[in-house]
This record gives C-alpha cells, sequence and structure tokens, in this order.
C-alpha cells in the first residue's frame, strides 16, 4: 500500500471518529493500567530529574491531594527513593493541560468514540489562578481539588449518567462557528458545554446551593470544555495511530522539557523528543518572557486533530498571537493546509468559505517544507505554582519530524 | 517615587487579547514601569494584586474595564492613561497583512485552481522535482531552470506527451502563450503566426519582427536548446506543431531552432509537412534543401524568418499530404538520383541508396530495397553483362514488379531520359507493366473486401486510390526535337496516371508532399482548448516572473519555494524514495 493510501484511511479514521462524552469517573476505574502510586504526566515520558518546575509542583500537589505524602519533602522524599511511578498520559489513553498531571483517585472525564470504540481520558479544568497544572499545591490549590472531585465531579458523573452523552464532535464544530478555534479560545464551546450540561445538573443535583456552585464555576470558567474536547481530539488521534505505513502525526505534546510526537506507522511508544522551545506571546500583567516556562502540555492534541492553532482562520478575537489582523490569522490557517493531509469533514471556518480544518499533519511534508505546526498555547510561569503568566504561539522543533521521518525509512526498508 | 494610576471605564469589554496588546503598548511608554489592562473579575484583580498594581481604594464591577499604571512621576501616568484611547485605536490601521504565499506547489493550486501553467526558475538540481509535481497535478510547463540532466528531460517530456502536457524547457526563456509572455518575452500583438521555438533569443529576434512587421502572434511555444538533439527528439517540438497544426487562430507556423540532429530535423520536417499550414524552417547552421518544399519555406535568416512568415499569412493553405507509405526511386540517371536523395532527405527517413550522400544512408543490398529507396540501376554493381537502363528497360521493369509486390510500397519514382542514344520508346515498354500492376493492385483490394484507405484522400487524389495506393511518378527529361518526342512520351505515361514531372526540383517537392511520414500521432494530443483558456499561472523560483506575469494582467500565485528538507540531502533523498513509493 502507498504512503497516501495509508495516510488516506489515517485521517478518515481521525475524522470519522464520533468522540461522545459519556461519563465521569475516578482515573483508577476507567484509565487503563492507572494505579495507587502511579501519577500521570503531560508530554512524553520524563524522569524527575528533568522535569521542568511546574511539572514537579503538580505531581508534589498531586501527592498532597492523594495523601500518599503529607507534605513537600515528604513527597520529593518518596519521589527519589522510587516510590511512586510516573508515566506518559498518552500511554493510557490520557490528555491533560499544562502539567496534565492525573492521580488515581482523580474524576476525570471519560470520552468514547462510537466509531471505532477505543475511550479516552481527561482530567477536570480547575478555571485560572494558582492552580495544579501550573504546579501550584498550596492548601486553596488542594481544596478546591477536593471540591471538584467530591462535588462538581459527583454533579457531573450523575448528570451526564442520566443522558446518553455529549456529541463533541457536534459541539467542536458549532463552537469553530463562534469564534473559538478550540484550544486558546474556549468561550464559545464552554458555554455550549454549559448549555447542554445544565438541564443535567438541574435534574440530578438536589440542594440548590450546590447546583448554583457548580453551574457558577463552569460558567465563569472559559476553559470548562477544555478537557473534554483534548480528550475528544485524543479519542479521533488515537483511531488513526497504528496504521501501517501512515506518516500522519498522531501525538504532539510536551512536559515542560521535551516537545515530543508519534506518527500513525510507528510504534505505540515511538516518542522522537527535542528540548520545548519557550513560547512567544503576550503575557499577563507583571509577567514578561522571561518569566515562561518552556512549552508544556497534552492540550497540543487540539492541533494534531486539526482545530486549535491550525483553525485560526475562524478565531478573530485571538488573531493577536499571530499578527494582530483576521488577515494573519487566514494566513496563519493557509499556513498548515501545507503540512497537512487532508480538509476535516466535520469541523469547518466560515471565514474560509466553510473550508474543513487542516487535518492529519503529514511528516514528509513537514520535513520537506521545512514548515512546522503552530501551536497556540497557554504560557506557564517556570516556577511552580505561579500559574499562567501569558498566552501565544510555539511550534516544535523541526528536529524531532526529521528524527521521525528517518525512522520511518528505516522501518520501512526505503 | 512611583506613581500609580488608574482608569475604570464600565461595561466596555474587550477581549483579553486586545488588552494583553495594549498593556504592552503602555510599557513602552516613556516613565511607565508597569501596567495592568484587564476586566475587573475577582481572578484579574488577585493576579493584579500578586504584581502590586492593585490600588487599595479602587472599586470596579467584573464588567468594567480597568487600567492600571505605575510609573516614575505623576505626569507619565497621567501621560500614560491618557494615551489608552490612542492605543486601543491604533492597532486598527497598524499592521498591513500580507496576503499569503504559499510554500508547495498543491497548496498554490488550491489558491489558484484554474492555473493551467507552472514557471519553474528554481536551482536545476530541484528544477526537475518541481516539474514532475507540476506534471503530476495536470499543468504544463515552463521550465526555465538550466542544468537539469538530459535524463530528466527525456523522462519529463515523455510523461508530459502521455499525458497531453507541454514541458517547455529546461533552458526555456521564451514562450508567448494566449498573448502571456512568459520568461524573458517581448511585448507583441496578438495574431496568427504561431512560433515553435528551441531558441529564447530566436524566439524573441523572430517574434518582436513579426510585430514589427504589423502582424502578431497567436502562440509562440518554447522547447528549450536540447529538444532538437536526437536524444530527447523533439518531443515538445513535435508537440507544439500539432497543436499549432490543430489551432484554427493559427495560420502560419515559423519553426526556429539552432542546428539540430539531422535524423530529428527529418522528422521534423515531415510533421511540419503534415501541419498543412504553411510553416517557415529556419535551422539556424543548418543546410536548407530548397527554398521551398510545398507548404515548407526555408529561411536563411531570422529576420527573413519573419518576413517569410508574414508573407505567408497572405497565401493560402496547401493541401495536406496523404501517402504514408514508401518512396522507391528506380533511376537511370545517376546524377538525377543523388539529386534526389539531396532533396528528399529532409523530409523522408529513413532514406537508402546505393548512391548514399553519408554513410548511414547506405542500402545494404542494391537488390533489395528498404525504407525509402533511391536505386542508381545505372551503377556499375548492375551493369555486369548488361546493357545501361537508358538503353535496356529490362532491369527496370523486373524491379518495378518487385517494388509493386511490396505492400509497404506507396510510391513508385522512375527517371524517362531521352535524346540520342536512348531507347526509341521506353514509355511504350512502361506503360504496359504499370497497367498490369495497377490491375493486380485493384484485384487484390476486390478479393479482399475493398479496404478503405487509412487515410482520407482528397478529391485530387481519388485516382491514387483507385489504384490500390500506389503512385507512379515519372522524371521525363528530354526536348521536343528529341527523336521520341518528349510529349507523346508524356502523354503515354500521363495516360495511366503516371505523374510526370520535367525537373527534379519539381519532383522533389511533390515526393516530399506527398510522402511525409503519417503515422498517427503517437502521443495524447494536447488540449487546444485548455491552451485558450486566459493564461493563469504558479511561479515557482524567480519572483520577477510572477510580477512580469501579475503585470500582463494574468492570474498568477507565487510559490515561496525553499529546498527541500532545508538542503538537507540525506533527508531529501528519503522524501524522494517515500514519493516514489506508490505501491509495495
Amino acid at each position: 500500500m502507498s504512503i497516501d493510501n495509508a495516510n488516506q484511511i489515517a485521517v478518515d479514521k481521525m475524522m470519522n471518529a464520533r468522540p461522545i462524552l459519556k461519563a465521569v469517573a475516578p482515573a483508577k476505574d476507567v484509565i487503563p493500567g492507572m494505579k495507587d502510586n502511579l501519577f500521570l504526566h503531560a508530554g512524553p515520558p520524563i524522569e524527575w530529574a528533568r522535569m521542568s518546575g511546574p511539572l514537579k509542583g503538580a505531581i508534589i500537589g498531586a501527592m498532597l491531594f492523594e495523601g500518599v505524602a503529607a507534605s513537600e519533602a515528604e513527597a520529593t522524599r518518596m519521589v527519589e527513593r522510587g516510590e511512586v511511578e510516573f508515566d506518559s498520559c498518552h500511554h493510557h489513553g490520557t490528555v491533560g493541560p499544562m502539567a496534565g498531571v492525573t492521580s488515581a483517585s482523580m474524576k476525570v472525564y471519560v470520552v468514547e468514540n462510537a466509531e471505532h470504540g477505543n475511550k479516552s481520558f481527561s482530567n477536570l479544568n480547575e478555571g485560572y489562578g494558582k492552580v495544579l497544572r501550573y504546579g501550584a499545591y498550596s492548601e486553596e490549590v488542594l481544596k478546591k481539588l477536593h471540591w471538584m472531585n467530591d462535588v462538581l465531579g459527583v454533579a457531573l458523573a450523575d448528570a451526564l449518567e442520566s443522558s446518553n452523552g455529549l456529541d463533541m464532535r457536534a459541539l467542536i464544530a458549532e463552537a469553530l462557528h463562534m469564534g473559538d478555534e478550540g484550544h486558546n479560545r474556549n468561550k464559545a464551546g464552554s458555554l455550549l458545554y454549559l448549555k447542554l450540561i445544565a438541564p443535567l445538573i438541574a435534574k440530578v443535583v438536589n440542594d440548590d446551593s450546590v447546583e448554583s456552585e457548580v453551574l457558577q464555576f463552569l460558567g465563569d470558567n472559559a476553559l470548562s470544555v477544555l478537557n473534554p474536547v483534548m480528550a475528544a481530539c485524543k479519542a479521533m488521534t488515537d483511531a488513526a495511530h497504528g496504521v501501517e505505513g501512515s506518516t500522519i502525526v498522531t501525538t504532539m505534546a510536551r512536559n515542560g522539557t521535551d516537545f515530543g510526537i508519534r506518527v500513525s506507522g510507528l510504534g505505540e511508544r515511538q516518542w522522537f523528543t527535542a528540548p520545548a522551545e519557550i513560547p512567544v506571546g503576550l503575557f499577563f500583567s507583571g509577567f514578561s518572557q522571561a518569566d515562561a516556562n518552556p512549552d508544556i502540555g497534552d492540550s497540543a492534541i487540539t492541533e494534531t486533530a486539526g482545530i486549535g492553532g491550525f483553525a485560526m482562520a475562524t478565531a478573530p478575537a485571538i488573531v493577536t498571537f499571530v499578527g494582530g489582523t483576521p488577515k494573519d490569522a487566514m494566513n496563519a490557517t493557509l499556513e498548515m493546509y501545507e503540512i497537512t493531509f487532508a480538509e476535516s469533514k466535520f469541523f469547518t471556518m466560515p471565514s474560509l468559505e466553510f473550508r474543513g480544518t487542516p487535518t492529519g499533519i503529514d511528516l514528509r511534508k513537514v520535513v520537506e517544507l521545512g514548515i512546522t505546526p503552530r501551536i497556540n498555547t497557554g504560557i506557564a510561569h517556570k516556577n511552580a505554582g505561579v500559574g499562567q503568566v501569558g498566552a501565544g504561539l510555539v511550534r516544535p522543533p523541526i528536529e524531532i519530524f526529521e528524527q521521525a521521518l528517518v525512522a520511518f525509512a528505516e522501518k520501512y526498508n526505503l | 517615587m512611583t506613581v500609580v494610576k488608574w482608569n475604570v471605564r464600565a461595561g466596555a469589554y474587550y477581549d483579553s487579547v486586545v488588552l494583553m496588546q495594549l498593556q504592552r503598548g503602555l510599557l513602552e511608554l516613556n516613565g511607565v514601569l508597569d501596567a495592568g489592562v484587564v476586566m475587573a473579575t475577582q481572578a484579574n484583580r488577585d493576579l493584579l494584586a500578586t504584581n502590586n498594581l492593585l490600588p487599595a481604594d479602587i472599586s470596579a464591577n467584573p464588567d468594567d474595564l480597568l487600567i492600571v499604571v505605575k510609573a516614575d512621576d505623576d505626569n507619565s501616568a497621567t501621560e500614560a492613561i491618557g494615551k489608552v484611547d490612542e492605543l486601543l485605536a491604533r492597532r486598527k490601521s497598524s499592521t498591513v497583512s500580507e496576503d499569503f504565499r504559499p510554500r508547495s506547489l498543491s497548496a498554490a493550486i488550491k489558491q489558484l485552481p484554474e492555473a493551467n501553467w507552472v514557471l519553474i526558475s528554481v536551482p536545476g538540481r530541484y528544477a526537475a522535482g518541481v516539474a514532475r509535481e507540476a506534471l503530476e497535478l495536470g499543468k504544463h510547463v515552463f521550465l526555465y531552470s538550466d542544468n537539469v540532466s538530459l535524463e530528466d528531460e527525456i523522462a519529463l517530456k515523455k510523461t508530459a506527451r502521455e499525458k497531453g502536457l507541454l514541458v517547455m524547457g529546461p533552458d526555456c526563456g521564451t514562450a508567448i502563450i494566449n498573448a502571456i509572455g512568459l520568461g524573458f518575452a517581448n511585448r507583441v500583438r496578438r495574431g496568427s503566426i504561431g512560433v515553435v521555438g528551441a531558441s529564447g533569443t530566436g524566439t524573441q529576434a523572430v517574434t518582436a519582427q513579426i510585430h514589427n512587421l504589423g502582424a502578431g502572434i497567436s502562440h509562440a511555444i518554447g522547447t528549450g536548446g536540447r529538444d532538437l538533439k536526437s536524444d530527447v527528439g523533439a518531443i515538445t517540438a513535435h508537440q507544439a506543431l500539432d497543436l499549432l497544426a490543430r489551432d484554427p487562430d493559427t495560420k502560419v507556423i515559423a519553426l526556429i531552432s539552432k542546428p539540430p540532429s539531422p535524423a530529428v530535423a527529418t522528422q521534423l520536417i515531415s510533421a511540419a509537412q503534415e501541419t498543412g499550414k504553411p510553416v517557415v524552417v529556419y535551422f539556424i547552421g543548418y543546410p536548407a534543401p530548397a527554398r521551398k518544399i510545398g507548404n515548407l519555406h526555408f529561411a536563411v535568416s531570422l529576420s527573413e524568418a519573419a518576413e517569410l512568415s508574414v508573407g505567408e499569412l497572405e497565401n493560402r493553405r496547401i493541401l495536406q499530404s496523404s501517402n504514408s507509405r514508401f518512396l522507391r526511386g528506380l533511376f537511370s540517371g545517376g546524377t538525377l538520383a543523388y539529386e534526389m536523395m539531396v532533396g528528399l532527405q529532409a523530409s523522408l527517413s529513413p532514406l537508402y541508396s546505393n548512391g548514399p550522400i553519408t554513410p548511414n544512408q547506405n542500402l545494404k543490398d542494391p537488390l533489395k530495397s528498404e525504407a525509402h529507396s533511391i536505386i542508381d540501376l545505372g551503377d556499375e554493381f548492375f551493369m555486369v553483362g548488361r546493357l545501361h537502363p537508358m538503353i535496356d528497360n529490362d532491369l527496370r521493369i523486373r524491379r518495378i514488379k518487385q517494388e509493386a509486390a511490396d505492400a509497404d510500397v506507396g510510391m513508385i519514382l522512375f527517371d524517362v531520359v531521352l535524346g540520342e542514344g536512348s531507347h526509341v520508346n521506353p514509355a511504350g515498354e512502361l506503360v504496359p507493366v504499370i497497367k498490369e500492376i495497377r490491375e493486380k493492385r485493384i484485384g487484390e483490394l476486390k478479393s479482399s473486401g475493398g479496404r478503405v484507405a487509412p487515410n482520407d484522400f482528397g478529391g485530387a487524389y481519388r485516382d491514387h486510390r483507385e489504384h490500390g495506393e500506389l503512385e507512379f511518378v515519372a522524371i521525363v527529361i528530354g526536348t521536343d526535337e528529341d527523336p521520341q518526342n518528349v510529349q507523346s512520351q508524356v502523354s503515354k505515361l500521363e495516360d495511366v496516371g503516371v505523374k510526370v514531372f520535367r525537373t527534379a526540383s519539381e519532383a522533389v517537392e511533390y515526393v516530399s508532399l506527398r510522402l511525409s511520414r503519417r503515422e498517427a500521432n503517437q502521443f495524447v494530443q494536447v488540449n487546444l482548448e485548455q491552451l485558450k483558456q486566459p493564461l493563469a499561472g504558479i511561479n515557482v523560483g524567480l519572483e520577477s516572473f510572477y510580477e512580469s506575469l501579475t503585470s500582463q494582467g494574468a492570474q498568477a500565485v507565487h510559490v515561496e519555494w525553499k529546498p527541500p528538507a532545508g538542503g538537507n540531502e540525506r533527508l531529501a533523498s528519503l522524501l524522494a524514495k517515500m514519493k516514489s513509493k506508490k505501491e509495495n
């Protein structure tokens, strides 16, 4: 079979995947291979010593949350003694924004691909400010996490259980027509999510003040839907993984130290990595480029699935990230068509006459043209616990695509 | 002493990105130490507090825009707050964004789907790859790049021919398609002279001169300098001739080239005859076989090529030739045979003789004709124990019968040399044989069910078809005072349908016109309608070619081309392998 044929199969699987948000459940009950002393993190696998500040902080926070350690010092000691294990979220069908740290008792969204049957998972979004995903683990952070697990998580779980699930593909498609690109801007999608989930929550939550609190939290957080969207993208890209002979990129992820990719026609655990770049962008009050941590998070799964930075043309409100004018946003998307194999059948952009978003990054095109994917991203402070300091644009290092191309050629005797 | 000033704007919603931009603008102002511009939500106020930017006495709602400036002094802070509106307005007009410039051919074609041409002027080592991609995408190619290998040129042109596409080049400097100049081209008026040019400057000189003489150009199709070398076999020139022959807007064709290889020249001249249109040929440095052969005119300079082309616009077109088979010339006069060789070698190929001009024309066995053959029966090989054929017709009669038995023979040419000492009535001996052959052929035709000739003969040649596609042509040399009486000899021959000429050069013209090779085109014809559509081009390489296209009013897209894999040879070769790996 030709590479083009293999790629066609892979992108068809990616596009035809139908991610349905089915449930919220504790990680260890649903995530394959999840166990009490295992801590999943964003990006390619990495050992403790090489982890960046935000990721270390998030792991310590998750250990405190789980109660396996009572203090930062104890957590660090346990890690150094090898009493806990780490693994990449991606090895467990999971994705998480920023540090992406997911532990055994955390409630996670469960997305099921109704077309191919595979499942994917993502934790609940904490909102803005001091949050675990940026490496914060103060008492206030842990308190919020517990509330999310015990109140929000229960409400969402009951609400989803009372439904047939939420069609994430339809939600994303609609949000793209409302000014979201699905990565840095999720305002419309979060409101759509609230619209869908609110009646269900009203039905299952008896306590009015709890109901109000939960709805308020979901509505205030313009990133509420980011995690289900990421899980949906993961379900799509996982469906496209493992097609023999395909050069389609099925994972792009960063752990704050390394940027890693995986390719459909190469191994399940075969990562190609290089040091992550520091995103360039706009910064919140009081912060500057000097505060930025190298690129971190699994949220580049959105670009891998053909939205996010690839759908920039449809998100005029955030054009400043790419130069400032709607035309720059259009150009950003047009550039991504250069390195993708297909155009989405379901995600379309009104500003480009409803052309489908650039879908299925083709390793060959990236290397040939020297154009790396554009990723819209939040920017983490390099120190644990400070949080998000800005947002902007980052691209993966070209070397990892070159490495992957060479590995592909070797595997297929080219 | 630092000063903190703020401004609250009720109900003024801005996206956070706009606000971050504004904040950056404020920070660039003189005296400003820090600034915060946020919607005054609790989370944002907490953020400002972290950075000591939240004055204690502030009062604002989450829907309010809060602008805080920390500055060296009061003036700077006040001034900065005063600039907010200006900064918000500035971003609307400060950026001029350019149209997207694609980096790959496929993206460019998405941008300009109606593009029918791809202009390539990238470094030679990359040019063939780009051209191959263009052909795969179904586009004609104008290949300006040089240093493309001969193998690549041949492969590209063969692929193009299979797809009915043109590859003009490599090293093609000039073309004019539908009044749009590609590469280096003069601005010339539209007209009805088509040009096929294997020489860029030659084409420029001829097209410019045609314009200066008041006429114009339909299309000028470049071929690249190597097209007429024997390795390439003039693939593009043949396609171009065929295209211009079919183009009703082209009345006259000029064919311009540096010296072509002889075999290629012969084939091209045949093809030029096939066009049925006046063709002015100027092969720089190639000896012209004649000034004029049928519809062909041989020029001796570029400017004369232009003048002849313009002059031919007035003349009416010539009937298309039609006989597709071989000539056998059976001569009693050696010089006449030689003159026929000289005249016909340009248009008939392969051509053999027992009196060859070049070694490759040598007929291996004088007793056995091959392809087109001119036999001097007066050669001493035939003279052993025999009278000269001017006296004794026996040898020639037997040879005529022998040639006529060969179904591939379409024309038998012979000379009749009268005068003192010659046979008293050569026509009288030849005519019965010709009649007999004719009758036999007609009989064969009838018994085979009346096979229809492969070519649609015009009415003027109906008799030839009736005679089983075997034409007899005679050159009669003599005077009215000769003992045989030339007029009587001619009449006898003409009565049995022999075409009679009184000079060799007239016969050359007739024979070459009638016998030019009429093999069915072995290539997919280039779509004429497509050529006539407004030119839309994708330019890969020199930006000036793109600018030239747009300034001529053609639609064009410029590709921001870079060497594949950033010039990394190893990766580029892997990519090439991955591209060629269609099936396994």
